[in-house]
Parts: structure tokens; C-alpha cells; sequence
């Protein structure tokens, strides 16, 4: 077992999934001799050449549909978006053409492809260097959207996401990339798609994040445990195909849902756990089910008083917490 | 084929082709256009709901596909590509199993509507409405040909309306960037639906955009089924040679309203609508191939006969097939075999949201099959 940063698991998983399978070449911008922006492909260029690793044109919409092209015809493109916020013009090729693939032709033809793009903020990056995209994806049947929270699950997930045979959307929070550590074991092993985790037990209430959000719903409950709220958080790792059985068992236990996301509040991905924890087990509820998200301005804006406005952050969800145990 | 043709006349000599692949072309061309002037009287006596059409595009599409090597190199096709699918492989019937949308449809299973060919056996590259999207996978599986070094050819072909769209500036860049084993066939036939190549374009051809890309642009004209060949087999051998990609511009017609939800005489003038016939494909090859004494009366008889019989078993079959099953269509969201070491989360043997088995999604597969 080793400590790895964020982004040292996730470069080596390129690397090993690279060395496993001749079929599995990465392309995006900068991703070659440079390394990726973040050094997310750095030593990938140098170890396996033009072929296998391709620095693109600043052209989204081609990063995608080229991989959807490459993906036909036998191999395994893992395609890097540099920023999320930067994937829009692909948004047509990810979700007319990959997620509709195999639907479209009854099984005919299948996407074996990943899409990897950093996301989030709190890292001075405003509007276009911040954003939480994952909403307008994860409404896409055909597509599987995965965002880890720690190495051993970017490992794990990485894994699954190359080695599936449709097109999986891989988020990375650029925050965590060298602020996150964690042990990777050197095995080979995989954490399955669709599959959460509970990241902490406890009894009072159920807090379900991803991402960043993950990381800051433990320090929260960390928090308000010391007041005497016990709180299990389940950690989705997956968000789509969602691991339904794991939230609602929680929730059924606790009685209390709190949902955390960095996205916008309108319309977030939280929105929809919201919805299956009210429909599903409402009998269960002792007080509403709630979120915490960012406030619904157009983008994260710059000045780090207006950032920090903005962010979710460990002590809004005490708060959040604290509100709900005394409903 | 009942009657086949040997040797080989000066015009097949011409073009490096025998008599019999001349015949074979024509017959293909005539197929196309059998098929489609049936799609229309199905749609006009009320047994299918919708028709896009491929009449006065049939010539250049046989030409342009036939240097292709069938099952090995790719075709990204669109929406008027009846006589490109029929050329590499794709038959009658497949093409009328897509107008009745049935069950066995092999281009969606009744999922798409009509126009929408697509067939993994053949190497022909499903497709969705969004026009100019398969520029890109074309260019995709020409990436994955050099990579792999498998010696294969990938093709796009697409109106020079959809030729104004990003991707295929995208597309083009990164082709030739790489030197990629990729043609771009544009099939201009002078309208986007109502718009004239005028309001869409500002010079004379789309091929003149190739110099922009560093590759050649070759313009033919589309009613010379042996000019878009000739034309097509030298993209084909540069493309092989690993020189690169081309784009050739076929000048077409298009014969037919833009589909069955369309009026065209609201925005063509009708001398243009009368004037079309005077270039249309078909025609002209069976004039040259009579000049050339490659079709008798005969052949042409024999041939005439065959068409009509391949259209009514083809259009008899397609009828007669099943419906698709809705309770088949939560199917192929996802793959439903996972060969990875990736377990499925929904546990082995049962398919992603297929309602019943128990999935994470399982409570809104359900919703979605009694909606």
C-alpha cells in the first residue's frame, strides 16, 4: 500500500491500463509532451509515443467525436477535456451520438469510451475554470457519470471506466488533485460502476455527496458529532447509473436526508436524489429532505470574497446538518 | 444475377473495370431507385408514416462507394445514402425493413425513423438526425485504422448544407493534420430543405474549402456514374498510400421534395423541377452503357425484371414482419454483457433498467415501460 495524491492515481491508472491494453490511447489538449494542464498524462507521451498519445487541436467537439470513431473501430479512447467547463461544443457528439449509440442501432454498434474532465471550484477559476457540469449528464440515459472522491476510487473507478464497454463521463475535482492523498494498493483491482459507498456510519441523519462534497460532509460530521449528531454519509462515487439501494437504505435507517452539491441548487444533480429519497422512502422521513448546493448564479465568480461566497464549504453544511437534526 | 455479362468494352477498360462491374454498378444505381420510388407510393398510400429520399443522388453514391472495399473499409452514411448502403452491402429488403421500422430492422430495430441505415456487418456506421455528427466518427475510425495499421479506408458522406457545419471544419483539420485514410464526400444537390447553395455558401463549390486544409478538393459531376468512380479510387489509393484525405464534391440533384413532410414547389421555381430530369444519373449510365454495348435489351429486360421482383419480396417481407415489442425497449441502454472484470451493479444475468431485475435504476426502468 502506497500514499498517492488525487491525480498520481489517476496518472498511473492511465499508465497501467495503457501498458495492459494496446487498444487504449488518450487524447485532448496539451495531453502530450506538456502532460495535461493539470499533469494528469505526464510521462504517458514519453512512454508510448504519437500514436498512443495524440495532442488534439482546441477542438471539443472533435475530442469526442473522433473517440466515438476510434472507440468503432477497436480501440479504447480515454479523451481528455481539459476543463469541464470547456466540453459544450462536444455536448452534441456526447449526447446524440456516444449515449445513443448502442440504443439507437438495438445493440449494433457500442462506445467503449472515457471522457475525462476536471471540474469544480474553490481554486480561483471564475466562471469558466470552476463550474459543477455534471446536471446537464447525468440526465442522459446511455452515458455513466463517475466522479471519485479519493486515489483508491479514482484507481478503482478509472479501471472500470476504460475497461466498460459504453461511454463513461469521469469528473475530477481539480481542487483535489494534489490536496487529496490517500493509500492505493498496487493491485489490480476495480471499484465497480454504480456503487456507493458509506464513507462514515452513523444513525441521525444521512448526508449523500460526491466529489469535494464528499470530503467536506465528513469534516461537517466530524463537527456536529461532537455536539451529539450522528451522521452516516454515503459518498456516491457513482452518480449515474445511481446506486439507489444504498441511499435508501440509509435513509430508512436515519430517518434524515441532507444532500450536498457545488452545482447551482436549480435543477442540480442533488435535485434528483431528492426526488427518489421523497418517493421512495417517505414513509421513512421524519423531516424534510433538504440540500445544500451553491447559490444560483451563472458561475463561480473571481475575487476569492465572492469564491468563498459561493463555495459549499464544511461549516454551510453544519449548518444544514444542525438544522435538520433539530427539525 | 440470372444474366452476367464477360469481357471487357473500351468504357469499362477505361475506368480499370469489366463489363460485369458496369452492369453490376447500373443495376445497384436502378436497385436505388426502385427502392425509392416504392418508400414514396408506400408513404402516399398510407403504409409508412415518413420518406427521406435519395432520387438524382443514386449515380454519384454507387461511384463513389464502389472503390471502397466492402467489410473492411467504413462508410459513416446519411440520411439519402439508399444507393451508398446498397453498394456496400446493405439489400432491398434491409432498406425497406428501415421504412416499416420492424422489429428485425438491422440498421435500429424499428428505434429510428427511415433513413437512419446503419449495419455492423457491412461496416456502415449508424446515424442520428443531427446532421455532419458522423463527419467525426468517420474521421474517428480513419484514426483507429492508422493507429492499428489495418489498411482500412473510413468514408462520410453528407449534403453541402450539413457541409456548413463545425465539425466538418473540426474534422478536416484533424484529417489532414494526421494524414488520416479519410474521404469526405459531399453530395450537392443545390439545397439545404428550402435554402439554395447561394444563401449557404459563398464560393462556387465546397471543394474549394480544401486548400484551406492543405488536401485536394475534387469536384465531379454527379451524373457521371464513372467520373465519381475514377474520382473516388484515386482518394481511395491516396488514402491507402497514407497521402491522406480528400474531399470530393459530387454535383447532384435532388429529384423529390426534401422528404414526405415537404413541399418543394413553394421554393422551386417548376422550369428548375422540369429541368432536372436532364441530369439525372440513371438515364445518362444506361445511355452509355447501351452506347457502349454493355447493356442490350436483353440485359436490360432480365435486369428490369429482377429490380421489380427484389422490390415486392423485399416490400412483401418487410410488411409482413413483426412489430418491435415494447417490452423490448428498455433494451441496449447499456450492454448487458460486461466482458471487463467490471462487475454489472445490478448483478450478473440481468440487464441494465430491463424492468423487473432488480437494478439500481430498477423503480424508473419501470416508470419508463408504462409510460
Amino acid at each position: 500500500m502506497a500514499l498517492k495524491t488525487f491525480i498520481e492515481a489517476i496518472r498511473e491508472t492511465l499508465a497501467d491500463e495503457m501498458r495492459r491494453d494496446p487498444s487504449v490511447i488518450v487524447l485532448g489538449e496539451d495531453v502530450g509532451k506538456k502532460g495535461g494542464v493539470f499533469l494528469a498524462t505526464d510521462g504517458l507521451w514519453a512512454e508510448f509515443g504519437d500514436d498512443r498519445v495524440i495532442d488534439t487541436p482546441l477542438t471539443e467537439s472533435l475530442i469526442v467525436g473522433a473517440s466515438i470513431g476510434a472507440a468503432v473501430n477497436g480501440l479504447r479512447p480515454v479523451a481528455e477535456i481539459q476543463f469541464a467547463d470547456f466540453i459544450f461544443p462536444a455536448f452534441n457528439q456526447i449526447l446524440s451520438e456516444a449515449s445513443r449509440m448502442r440504443y439507437r442501432s438495438n445493440n449494433g454498434f457500442g462506445v467503449p469510451m472515457t471522457i475525462r474532465a476536471p471540474y469544480g471550484g474553490g481554486v480561483h477559476g471564475a466562471l469558466y475554470h470552476s463550474q459543477s457540469v455534471e446536471a446537464f449528464f447525468t440526465h442522459i440515459p446511455g452515458l455513466k457519470v463517475v466522479i471519485p472522491s479519493t486515489p483508491y476510487d479514482a484507481r478503482g473507478l478509472l479501471r472500470s471506466a476504460i475497461r466498460d464497454d459504453d461511454p463513461v463521463l469521469f469528473f475530477e475535482h481539480k481542487k483535489m488533485y494534489r490536496s487529496v492523498r490517500g493509500d492505493v494498493p498496487e493491485t489490480d483491482y476495480v471499484v465497480p460502476l454504480g456503487r456507493a459507498a458509506i464513507t462514515r456510519p452513523g444513525s441521525q441523519i444521512t448526508v449523500v455527496a460526491y466529489g469535494l462534497m464528499a470530503h467536506y460532509a465528513l469534516e461537517a460530521a466530524d463537527v456536529v458529532g461532537e455536539e451529539g449528531i450522528s451522521v452516516e454519509v454515503v459518498d456516491l462515487r457513482t452518480l449515474r447509473p445511481i446506486d439507489k439501494e444504498m441511499v435508501l437504505g440509509s435513509v430508512r435507517k436515519t430517518g434524515k436526508c441532507l444532500v450536498v452539491y457545488e452545482d447551482n441548487r436549480f435543477g442540480g444533480y442533488g435535485a434528483e436524489v431528492a426526488a427518489i429519497v421523497a418517493e421512495e422512502a417517505f414513509d421513512y422521513l421524519d423531516g424534510p429532505v433538504t440540500r445544500i448546493a451553491g447559490p444560483d448564479v451563472p458561475g463561480v465568480p473571481y475575487n476569492h470574497v465572492l469564491e468563498d461566497w459561493f463555495m459549499v464549504n464544511p461549516e454551510k453544511i453544519a449548518d444544514g446538518i444542525r438544522k435538520l437534526a433539530a427539525y | 444475377m440470372a444474366v452476367t455479362r464477360t469481357g471487357t468494352s473500351d468504357l469499362a477498360a477505361s475506368v480499370g473495370l469489366t463489363d460485369a462491374d458496369l452492369v453490376a454498378m447500373y443495376r445497384t444505381v436502378a436497385l436505388a431507385r426502385a427502392v425509392d420510388e416504392r418508400m414514396w407510393i408506400l408513404n402516399r398510400a398510407g403504409r409508412i408514416p415518413f420518406v427521406i429520399s435519395g432520387q438524382g443522388h443514386e449515380g454519384a453514391q454507387v461511384g463513389m462507394a464502389w472503390p471502397l472495399e466492402r467489410k473492411k473499409d467504413w462508410i459513416a452514411p446519411f440520411y439519402r445514402s439508399i444507393a451508398t448502403c446498397l453498394a456496400f452491402g446493405m439489400t432491398a429488403q434491409d432498406i425497406l425493413m428501415a421504412q416499416y421500422a420492424k422489429a428485425a430492422d438491422p440498421s435500429s430495430g424499428g428505434r429510428q425513423m427511415p433513413g437512419h441505415y446503419g449495419n455492423a456487418e457491412n461496416n456502415l456506421l449508424s446515424l442520428s438526425s443531427p446532421v455532419a455528427t458522423q463527419m467525426l466518427h468517420a474521421v474517428g475510425i480513419a484514426l483507429a485504422a492508422k493507429i492499428r495499421k489495418t489498411g482500412q479506408v473510413a468514408m462520410t458522406s453528407m449534403g453541402e448544407g450539413s457541409s456548413n457545419q463545425g465539425d466538418v471544419h473540426e474534422g478536416l483539420n484533424f484529417a489532414a493534420i494526421h494524414k488520416l485514410p479519410f474521404i469526405l464526400v459531399i453530395e450537392n444537390n443545390g439545397y439545404a430543405i428550402s435554402v439554395p447553395a447561394a444563401r449557404q455558401i459563398a464560393t462556387p463549390n465546397v471543394a474549394d474549402r480544401a486548400a484551406g486544409y492543405g488536401i485536394p478538393g475534387v469536384v465531379v459531376d454527379g451524373s457521371d456514374v464513372l467520373a465519381c468512380y475514377a474520382a473516388s479510387k484515386a482518394a481511395v489509393e491516396r488514402a491507402r498510400r497514407g497521402d491522406g484525405p480528400t474531399l470530393l464534391e459530387a454535383k447532384v440533384i435532388r429529384l423529390t421534395a426534401h422528404s414526405s413532410d415537404d413541399q418543394q414547389t413553394k421554393y422551386r421555381p417548376e422550369q428548375e423541377l422540369a429541368e432536372l430530369r436532364g441530369h439525372d444519373a440513371l438515364p445518362r449510365f444506361r445511355d452509355q452503357l447501351r452506347d457502349a454495348g454493355v447493356l442490350t435489351e436483353e440485359l436490360e429486360a432480365v435486369l428490369a425484371a429482377e429490380i421489380k421482383a427484389e422490390v415486392e419480396a423485399a416490400t412483401d417481407h418487410a410488411e409482413a414482419e413483426p412489430d418491435p415489442d415494447p417490452s423490448t425497449a428498455m433494451r441496449w441502454v447499456f450492454a448487458e454483457s460486461w466482458p471487463s472484470e467490471t462487475p454489472p451493479p445490478w448483478g450478473v444475468g440481468g440487464g441494465h433498467g430491463m424492468t423487473g431485475q432488480g437494478g439500481p435504476e430498477d423503480g424508473s426502468a419501470a416508470e419508463g415501460a408504462t409510460d
